[in-house]
């Protein structure tokens, strides 16, 4: 495959689609949306297959100096690997999921390809500016699609995401500017091993965190979410909850960790208690919500929080969890949005109220959303559950009450996730039009079927995931270990441990 | 010798001279019949003058040889650069101009002769070394430009902005002329290079005051807070060519001017002007971003967005460096092709009698009806929002990237988060047109011209010029190394 611009072609390849979108009919539209990115899709299979593991750590790399300052520079490591993957395999998902769309279909999918492009670009780009550029642009098309096909409040919804992310990104635009200035490059590997000043990393951090916390979203900027995903149509939620969260947790460990790991060691008090709450608050609310859509919404909040707590835990365990919450979490909340457009294309209503007893008149479609409601509790043999235990495994490492807060997440999880599936599916069947709704049908199967069984693979055999991204994660590890802030368990190895640590591990371990 | 080496330096005035004249003599003879030719002849003129700059551009003109007139004026690469943009400017609003005035019946042969004088003042002004010169090209930009404002006689906002312009106008020119007396009363020259020396030994009181006049009055002409007041009023009440016209070249003319004044006559004192700068600045972004917020009518809320971009602008001439000049010239080539497009975009906004419509309440659901036109505005308001892959992004890119070359921090971080509150209203542009429902008020046909402008604008304004983008910033550096090169 050397010398083949693979990745280039993957981004040619939906723009191209966008451009022919934009003037097709309808159903031609749908028709080229579908191939541009099941082609992509198939470009992401080939790019996986020819990834050598354990080999480099940039492969497929590619430079050309085309603009003033700064280089087309595209290339990846295991962590963008399994971002794009995620990314080309969720947007066929989306294209199907967008068959209720009526109005502009033409443009619609125009914008979905060129998402995607922008998607695959911020995860593949190595260059600073070049990042900026496409993860900033990902806000036009993002606007458009809430803001033309989303609900009764999209307009108040869409200038909340908009200016939102808008805000954070711009002082992270200056400290790019600063850290170019620097360094004297832009290139991003090179950064990577770049070492700031210590007093200048707080401040460089910092700007970084208020985009990536806007973006991720942490509490309490995470406000925009739920007004977004209600809002947004199906296809749009899938997205965003599927992949651009998961710009926030990439820039973490492709800027923030690498880059400042003393300013990271630093903040994590602030990083720690901002996810705390997150988990405790979010969880709280998703508890109390009678929106579907919001309720989920509310849960992805809370797995992020899981997400910042494996990143800054500053040990392998935790960024491995951290990669799988966020590709399990890719998978599960857009699967979970896809079961809410199931039955909101049915019954056009949200509500959780309206529904109830599906499993009676709707038994697969019951299945399928039992199976997701558990990955995302983190039941045992799902993808969630690999992730959550590794990153709350991490995190006890460094520190047990930051543990044991979180692992509360996962109890709340199980609470308003059961509850949910609970008044949906199970129960009287009490409004006669939900109790006569069809099951699943073929383009539905085709929908969901796939990701089922990636969230099983996943959690049964999660090394084909975690191989690919052991090196770059050890790294990363190898890089930030230097700053790595001291752990509250105070281990003591070998026989002449003095007795007064012995005493207060012990009560350590009695307080839990 | 002296003189013909002069004279060959000047060549694109002398032409735009020589046919402005003839013009006026055909202007005065043929009557308004001869309104189409002559718009057509100023073109013409117009683009020879283009046409002889940009080898000097693109060579990268600067030192002695330069200088023409015994230091009077300089014709070095960073005045080509900036006539290059005045002369597309104007010939930009001569091409949209004759389809509106001729609606109204009001197409006259002094107008496109007009325009020729003014632009032939913002040449004489971008490359003026001297106070004298300076005033000169000043005046004739500016006594043109208030005719043109109250060009549609019988239409009382446009008497009303005519004499709003005059009235203030002349108020600046006053300042302007008192600033200069001071600092040739306390310098003993009016050459740039004369003062800058003169002025090298610390500023005394007198030189302070003759500097803080002759800055307010460039704000006044470069429409900064705090003397901006007139601009939207102006801008609403012109005809909207006219209006293209005054947010583009004039606005060219007057920072080039202004950099050039900054950087050369008050070079050897920077932090005397700089603090005034970095002020107009952050006070022209944050009040052009709030301003434009409540306003419905579209060109007002041009004439803000216009405030705001000159903030932009005056922070690559805060760095008071080459890389701040740089970018300066950059923003504003990026700033001439989004005002061309957004005001064309404005004039292609016509109901079925082919009346001009400007407020938001026309533009509904503009997506729909009208497609194309809605995608070009949709462009153009992400660009000037500084949104990324659109070039509007690059512009702030480089002024930003020279603030922080130059250590200026907080007034980076200040103003890029002051652009969040610019983004709001462009964002509101593009709601109205695409998630309103549709009130299809826009049923006007356009000509062939129209759509030509505002697609060669969208084309500058597209990602596809960041491939242009190693060029185009060559180009700029060496036109601002010529500023900093001193003859």
């Amino acid at each position: 495959m050397s010398g083949f611009p693979i990745l280039s072609v993957m981004l040619l390849v939906p723009l191209l689609g966008a451009v022919a979108c934009f003037k097709a009919s309808a159903s031609a539209a749908r028709t080229i949306a579908l191939v541009a990115t099941l082609v992509d899709l198939a470009l992401g299979i080939v790019l996986w297959a020819n990834f050598d593991i354990g080999g480099d750590q940039w492969q497929f790399t590619e430079r050309a100096s085309l603009f003033a300052g700064f280089q087309w520079a595209l290339g990846i490591d295991g962590i963008a690997l399994m971002l794009i993957m995620l990314s080309v395999f969720l947007m066929p998902i989306c294209i199907l999921a967008s068959h209720s769309i009526e109005k502009r279909v033409g443009e619609y999918m125009a914008a979905f390809l060129f998402m995607e492009v922008l998607m695959i670009g911020t995860f593949a780009a190595q260059d600073l500016f070049l990042f900026y550029i496409l993860f900033e642009a990902g806000l036009i098309p993002m606007y458009l699609i809430i803001g033309i096909w989303g609900g009764v409040d999209r307009i108040y919804a869409s200038y909340k995401f908009f200016l939102y992310t808008l805000l954070g990104s711009v002082l992270m635009f200056i400290a790019m500017l600063w850290m170019a200035n620097t360094a004297g490059t832009t290139d991003i590997p090179t950064l990577m091993a770049y070492d700031f000043a210590p007093s200048a990393q707080t401040w460089l951090w910092l700007a970084f965190f208020a985009s990536f916390a806007v973006k991720m979203p942490m509490w309490p900027v995470h406000t925009w979410l739920p007004a977004a995903h209600v809002q947004a149509p199906t296809a749009g939620s899938v997205i965003l909850a599927g992949v651009l969260l998961k710009l926030g947790g990439y820039g973490f460990i492709r800027f923030s960790l690498p880059m400042f790991p003393e300013a990271s060691a630093q903040f994590v008090w602030l990083v720690w208690g901002l996810s705390m709450a997150a988990v405790v608050i979010t969880s709280l609310i998703a508890l109390v919500q009678h929106d579907m859509k919001k309720l989920i919404a509310y849960s992805s909040v809370a797995h992020m929080a899981i997400v910042t707590i494996g990143l800054f835990s500053f040990n392998t365990q935790g960024l491995d969890g951290a990669m799988i919450v966020m590709l399990s979490h890719g998978l599960v909340s857009g699967a979970l949005f896809l079961c809410v457009g199931v039955i909101y294309d049915r019954l056009h209503t949200r509500e959780i109220d309206r529904y109830g007893g599906l499993s009676i008149n709707m038994p697969k479609y019951a299945l399928f959303f039992l199976l997701f409601t558990m990955a995302s509790i983190g039941l045992p043999g799902t993808s969630g559950f690999v992730g959550e235990f590794l990153s709350l495994g991490g995190i006890y490492q460094v520190n047990s009450w930051v543990a044991f807060v979180c692992t509360t997440g996962i109890i709340l999880g199980a609470a308003y996730m059961l509850y949910l599936y609970r008044r949906i599916a199970f129960g009287e069947q009490k409004n006669a039009d939900a109790a006569a709704m069809p099951d699943l049908n073929a383009r539905e199967w085709a929908m969901l079927a796939p990701i089922a069984a990636a969230v099983l693979w996943m959690g049964v055999y999660p090394e084909s995931f975690m191989a690919p991204m052991r090196n770059d994660i050890a790294l990363l590890e190898a890089r930030i270990s230097r700053a790595q802030p001291a752990s509250d368990a105070r281990l003591v190895t070998g026989e002449a441990a003095p007795a007064a640590a012995e005493e207060e591990a012990a009560a350590h371990g009695g307080a839990h | 010798m002296e003189y013909l080496h002069s004279l060959s330096l000047v060549v694109p005035e002398l032409i735009l001279t020589v046919s402005g004249l003839i013009m006026v003599l055909f202007a005065a003879w043929g009557g308004a019949a001869a309104s189409r030719a002559v718009s057509i002849a100023c073109c013409v003129a117009l683009g020879g003058a283009f046409a002889l700059v940009a080898p000097s551009v693109c060579a990268g003109a600067s030192g002695l040889e330069t200088i023409a007139f015994f230091g009077q004026v300089r014709a070095d690469a960073f005045a080509g650069f900036a006539k290059l943009l005045i002369y597309a400017a104007a010939g930009a609003a001569l091409v949209v101009s004759s389809a509106y005035f001729e609606k109204r019946g009001a197409m006259r042969p002094e107008f496109p002769v007009l325009i020729l004088f003014s632009a032939l003042g913002a040449s004489v002004m971008v490359s003026a070394t001297d106070l004298i010169a300076l005033y000169i090209g000043l005046e004739l930009q500016s006594l043109a430009a208030y005719v043109l404002a109250a060009y549609l006689r019988d239409d009382d906002k446009s008497a009303e902005a005519g004499l709003k312009y005059f009235v203030l106008g002349a108020l600046a020119s006053g300042i302007l002329l008192f600033g200069i007396s001071l600092i040739y009363g306390f310098t003993g020259s009016t050459a740039f290079d004369a003062i800058n020396v003169a002025m090298a030994d610390g500023l005394s009181g007198g030189e302070l005051f003759g500097l803080v006049f002759v800055l307010s009055a460039m704000a006044f002409k470069i429409s900064a807070v705090p003397f901006h007041m007139w601009t939207p009023d102006v801008y609403e009440g012109a005809p909207t060519p006219v209006t293209m016209f005054f947010a583009s070249a004039p606005k060219v003319a007057a920072v080039a001017l202004l950099a050039r004044l900054s950087l050369e006559a008050f070079g050897s004192q920077t932090a005397a002007w700089q603090q005034i700068v970095t002020f107009a600045a952050l006070a022209s972004i944050v009040v052009g971003a709030l301003g434009a917020i409540g306003q419905e009518n579209l060109k007002r809320l041009l004439a803000y967005s216009s405030i705001n971009n000159v903030g932009f602008i005056l922070i690559g001439l805060a760095t008071a460096s080459a890389a701040g000049a740089a970018s300066m010239l950059l923003y504003l080539l990026f700033y001439v092709a989004m005002t061309v497009g957004s005001f064309v975009g404005l004039l292609l906004l016509r109901d079925a009698d082919g009346n001009q419509l400007e407020t938001f309440g026309d533009i509904k659901g503009l997506s729909t009806t009208r497609p194309a036109l809605a995608w070009c505005l949709l462009a153009i308001m992400f660009s000037l929002a500084g949104i990324p892959p659109l070039m509007g992004f690059y512009a702030k890119l480089v002024v930003f990237q020279a603030a922080v070359e130059a250590d200026l921090l907080p007034l980076a971080a200040i103003g890029i988060a002051a652009s969040v509150i610019g983004a709001f209203y462009y964002l509101k542009f593009i709601k109205v047109m695409f998630f309103d429902e549709p009130v299809d008020r826009v049923q006007g046909k356009a000509d062939t011209w129209h759509w030509v402008l505002l697609a060669l604008s969208v084309l500058v304004i597209s990602p596809l010029a960041w491939l242009a983008t190693g060029w185009l910033g060559n180009l700029a550096d060496l036109a601002a190394a010529s500023l900093f090169i001193a003859g």
